[in-house]
This record gives structure tokens, C-alpha cells and sequence, in this order.
């Protein structure tokens, strides 16, 4: 009984007093409207370039792509899904590839600093080039465009990683080295049971601005190439599909949210209340 | 039974557990010409002079001294995570020259991993000394020193759901589960509130009981060497620290914390230590205000 009391006389005290976060929600909608209404608005009045679709034909249009995501018409006119899972494909591929590379790699840098000082004069060079520029190349070398873009999503996804991880290697607290030095514990041991569990949260945020940069090189990279998400937006804007090229924007920014996310949570696993 | 006579003796020191012979230890300075252009000269220092001090077996030491006097380096040392710019430290006639598990260290700053849970971090150092133990027989050691510290129900958990007092006490049971010979404590109560400090040193007293491990403090507090040692070591302000005097505590055990100012001679020793003390502290304070 005095439980149901509780129950309801919550809601009462609570009803017109809304959290930061619900706050938050009802700004986001009304900005949201607010844009998608100037919008309509402007196509309406014809403030905007004839080319510039309106709003509701671009929110009809998206909808069109995400109902159907899986159509499969020939390699020019395929689902926005089937279109996703090739780029996604390519990007984790990539990724994963460079990954390999870069961990490895930034674990011997970050423990020896003799090859840190040997290897960082490459690092520095090779880290601030486009990852496109890096595309000419690939296909002088694999004549392939599918390996082309492996081979450039890979390189992109080395330096964040690589930084990080050396980072996170050579910065682990000393006082966790020196638990294992007075257990007389083996190098190797010290390495796999408390340097790289230490230095896992650098780890995992430098895989995760990889990915995030791996995401964004894809498109422009499948634009030169062929197939995937890329190829579309740049097909679609051939076609002079102003919608389809917005819904790719969408979709893209979406997923790119939704891999940042899975990354942030794996972060948060893998820090245990360390500073990360 | 408690034996109430020192049991140190400086002349045969074949007896002598844990002996230091002649240690100092000297920080290099930096003056090279690079140095000077980057103006980030430091000036040599000699934070430990020479020290001798020799302790017998199952005998509970602290160190005590005013801040900055090279307590911690010494302790280094012994542990062998340093070492000394001269002399010897040797361990039954073994000189030491790297860490090794018959050294069993507690850290101020507790130094669990903290994606390890408190049984796996009393498992890593176990595991790590003990790689052929069968599986069974290490649980039973983690699963002893977990009750012996008294963190029953809490084996699962990580140090981040930990307070510092319960942190330390794995520290300590990490310490211990590997057998050391000897257990060095780097002023482990020194971040907890004096609450925490009083429970953790009774604990502390009643363990040794059970264990009469040879054991090194290093500590600031006056009533904390009183309750525990079997000696205190007074040491001199750095720089080149030195060891002023030792001191022999011959209370009975189990000591009570409530009882301590009853024992015969505890204010005499409380007053020879705060007088040493405040001495020396007054020596560094004067000496940074000429400076």
C-alpha cells in the first residue's frame, strides 16, 4: 500500500520539473523543426537555387533509401544498406590491417628509445600527408582499385594508433613497473600483465580517432575509386540527386556516430577508473 | 614469548638478517655545457651519508626521520629498485643488487593495478613468484590473505570501488602472500585519514603477530613506531642523512593501542623521539629560509 502511495505521489512532484537532460531533448527538437521549417520555407519562396530540394521531398526521399536499404539492380543502382556494407567492409578491413601495424609498432617504440628516436623522424614526415595523396600510389602499385583503398585506409589508420600507443606504453606509471620488478617478474611478463593492460585506455582512444579519420577518408577515397557509400554520393550528384546526396550525408555522419560510440564504450571498459 | 632484550647485535653480524654496510647514495648533479645553455643546472646531492645498520631476524624496524631525509631512497635501496652510490646491502650474507620476491613491498601509494580485482592483483604477484604452483594451492594462499586482511566478500571487486584503507590492505596481503622474507612498508598510512591509520595499524600489530616477519617501516609518526617496532631507527636530516640513534622498544605483545603510555619508559621514548624531531625538523625549516 504505501508503496502505490509512493508511486504516484512521484510523478505529481515531479511533472513540471524537467532534468538538464530532458531540457536538452525539447531544445533539439525545436531547433530541429525550426531548421527543417526555414528550409521548406525557403524552397517554397524560391530563395534558394531551383537545384536545392525542399525538406519534405528530402525527408520522402530518405525515407525511400532507409525502408528499402537492400535492393540489388546491378552495381549503379543498389541499396543504401548494400552500399554501407561494401564502404564498412573496406574501412574495417583497412583498419584492422593498419591497426595490426600500428600497436605492434607503437608498443616497441613506446618501450625502446633508441628505436622511438630511430623510427620518429618517419613518423613525423609520413603523419601529416593527406591519406588521398597516398592513393596514386596504391594504384601504381596494386592495380586493383578494391586493394587501392585497403591500402589507403591502412595507412590512415596507423597514426593515431601509433601515437597513442607509444604514448600509453612509455607513460605507464612507474610504480606499477616497479610491483613487477620487485615480484621479479620477466620482461615479458611485465609487458602483457601490466604495461599493455596500463597503457589499453591510450590504446583503445587512439583506435578509436583512427577509425573515426579511416571513416572520413573512405568516402572521398571510394569518390576516386569505385563502390561503396563514396561512389554513391558522387554518382547521385552526377545524376543531379540532391536528396540521395544528403540522405548519404546522413547516413554516413550516423554511422560514424554509431563506431565512435561502440569505441567510447570499449574505452570505458577497458579504463577501470584510470584517467584516459 | 615475546623476547624483551634487543635482538640486534652489531658486532656478530652473521646474525644479522638484513644488513646495510657503509650505504649512501649521491643524485648526481647536471653542469655540462648543454646544461648551462638549456639552464637546467642542478647541483649534486647526497641524500643518503653513510649508513650501517644491521637487523635480526623477526624483528619489526622503523625508520623514522623528518621529511625530505632520504627515508624513502633507503628503503629503495633495500628493495633494490635503486642503487646505492657506495657500500653494501645484504640480505643473510647475500648481497642485493636487484628487486627480488624474498623483499615483499608495500607502497604509500597502495600501487594496485587497477584492472586487476583484489584477487587478481594478490594472484598476479603470487603467479609471478610462484609460476609452478598448482592452481588449487595458490587459490588457497589469494583466498588466506584476502581473510587474513580481512577483505572477505570483496575478491571481486576493482580498486577504484576500494577505500584507501581497504586498497592498503591488499597492498599488504599482495605483500605478504608471496613470503617474503622481509616485508618493506614505505609509509603505507601516510594518505589515509587517522581513523583509517589507527585500524590499519592495529591490524598491521595483530598480522605481525601471526607472521613475526622481519619488517622495515618508514613512517612519520611517532605513536605508529611506538605501537609496532621492536627498534626505531632515528635518522638525522638530509642532505647526507644518517642515523642518529636507535631506539629499543621493549613492550610486551600483543600490544594494545589503549594501553601503549602504560608500558614502562613509553613516555621517555616519546619525548627523546619528538625532541629529535622537532630538532631536525627545525634544522630543515631554518636552513630553507637562509636558502
Amino acid at each position: 500500500m504505501t508503496h502505490d502511495v509512493l508511486q504516484s505521489a512521484r510523478p505529481r512532484t515531479k511533472a513540471l520539473t524537467l532534468n538538464s537532460n530532458q531540457r536538452a531533448l525539447i531544445l533539439f527538437v525545436v531547433i530541429l523543426l525550426v531548421f527543417l521549417g526555414l528550409w521548406e520555407l525557403g524552397t517554397k519562396l524560391k530563395l534558394f537555387l531551383p537545384i536545392m530540394p525542399s525538406a519534405s521531398q528530402t525527408i520522402s526521399d530518405f525515407w525511400f533509401w532507409i525502408s528499402d536499404p537492400f535492393f540489388d539492380n546491378g552495381p549503379n543502382d543498389q541499396g543504401i544498406g548494400l552500399l554501407l556494407m561494401t564502404s564498412l567492409r573496406r574501412v574495417l578491413t583497412g583498419f584492422l590491417l593498419g591497426s595490426a601495424i600500428a600497436i605492434p609498432l607503437g608498443i616497441l617504440i613506446g618501450l625502446s628509445e633508441v628505436v622511438s628516436k630511430a623510427v620518429d623522424p618517419f613518423i613525423q614526415i609520413l603523419r601529416p600527408v593527406s591519406p588521398l595523396a597516398w592513393l596514386p600510389l596504391g594504384l601504381a602499385l596494386m592495380r586493383d582499385s578494391e586493394k587501392t583503398a585497403l591500402f589507403v585506409i591502412a595507412i590512415t589508420s596507423i597514426w593515431p594508433t601509433l601515437i597513442n600507443t607509444k604514448f600509453g606504453v612509455s607513460n605507464v606509471d612507474p610504480t606499477y613497473i616497479n610491483v613487477a620488478r620487485t615480484l621479479g617478474a620477466s620482461r615479458w611478463r611485465t609487458i602483457t600483465k601490466v604495461i599493455l593492460p596500463a597503457a589499453a585506455p591510450h590504446i583503445v582512444a587512439g583506435l578509436r580517432i583512427s577509425l573515426g579519420i579511416a571513416w572520413l577518408v573512405i568516402v572521398a577515397a571510394e569518390i576516386l575509386l569505385s563502390g561503396g557509400i563514396g561512389y554513391f554520393v558522387w554518382n547521385e550528384w552526377n545524376n543531379l540527386k540532391i536528396t540521395s546526396v544528403i540522405t548519404a550525408i546522413l547516413i554516413v555522419g550516423l554511422v560514424g556516430l554509431v563506431m565512435d560510440r561502440v569505441f567510447g564504450l570499449l574505452q570505458h571498459w577497458v579504463s577501470f577508473g584510470q584517467r584516459s | 614469548m615475546y623476547d624483551s632484550k634487543p635482538m640486534v647485535s652489531s658486532i656478530n653480524t652473521s646474525v644479522a638478517h638484513l644488513s646495510l654496510h657503509n650505504v649512501s647514495k649521491v643524485f648526481p648533479g647536471r653542469s655540462s655545457l648543454l646544461d648551462r645553455v638549456l639552464r637546467r643546472t642542478s647541483k649534486e646531492f647526497v641524500a643518503l651519508g653513510n649508513i650501517d645498520l644491521d637487523v635480526a631476524p623477526n624483528t619489526f624496524v622503523s625508520i623514522i626521520g623528518p621529511s625530505g631525509c632520504g627515508k624513502s631512497t633507503l628503503l629503495n635501496i633495500i628493495a633494490g629498485l635503486s642503487q646505492p652510490t657506495t657500500g653494501s646491502v645484504t640480505i643473510h650474507g647475500q648481497s642485493v643488487t636487484a628487486p627480488g620476491p624474498d623483499r615483499g613491498v608495500v607502497f604509500q601509494n597502495y600501487a594496485l593495478m587497477p584492472w586487476m580485482t583484489v584477487a587478481e592483483n594478490i594472484q598476479f604477484a603470487v603467479e609471478t613468484v610462484y609460476p609452478m604452483m598448482a592452481i588449487a594451492e595458490r587459490k588457497a594462499i589469494i583466498q588466506d590473505y584476502i581473510a587474513l586482511v580481512g577483505l572477505r566478500g570483496a575478491e571481486a571487486k576493482h580498486p577504484h570501488e576500494l577505500s584507501g584503507g581497504m586498497k592498503q590492505r591488499v597492498g599488504i596481503a599482495r605483500a605478504l602472500a608471496i613470503n617474503p622474507q622481509i616485508l618493506l612498508m614505505d609509509e603505507p598510512f601516510g594518505a589515509l585519514d587517522a581513523l583509517t591509520r589507527g585500524f590499519l595499524q592495529d591490524e598491521i600489530e595483530r598480522i605481525w603477530e601471526q607472521e613475526r616477519k622481519t619488517v622495515l617501516l618508514i613512517t612519520h609518526s611517532i605513536e605508529e613506531a611506538l605501537l609496532l617496532s621492536d627498534q626505531i631507527v632515528m635518522m638525522t636530516r638530509g642532505p647526507a642523512a644518517q642515523i642518529a640513534q636507535v631506539l629499543d622498544v621493549p613492550f610486551p605483545r600483543p600490544r594494545k593501542r589503549e594501553e601503549l603510555d602504560q608500558y614502562p619508559g613509553y613516555h621517555a621514548l616519546k619525548t627523546a623521539m619528538e625532541q629529535h624531531l622537532s630538532y631536525e625538523t627545525r634544522a630543515v625549516e631554518e636552513s630553507r629560509v637562509r636558502k
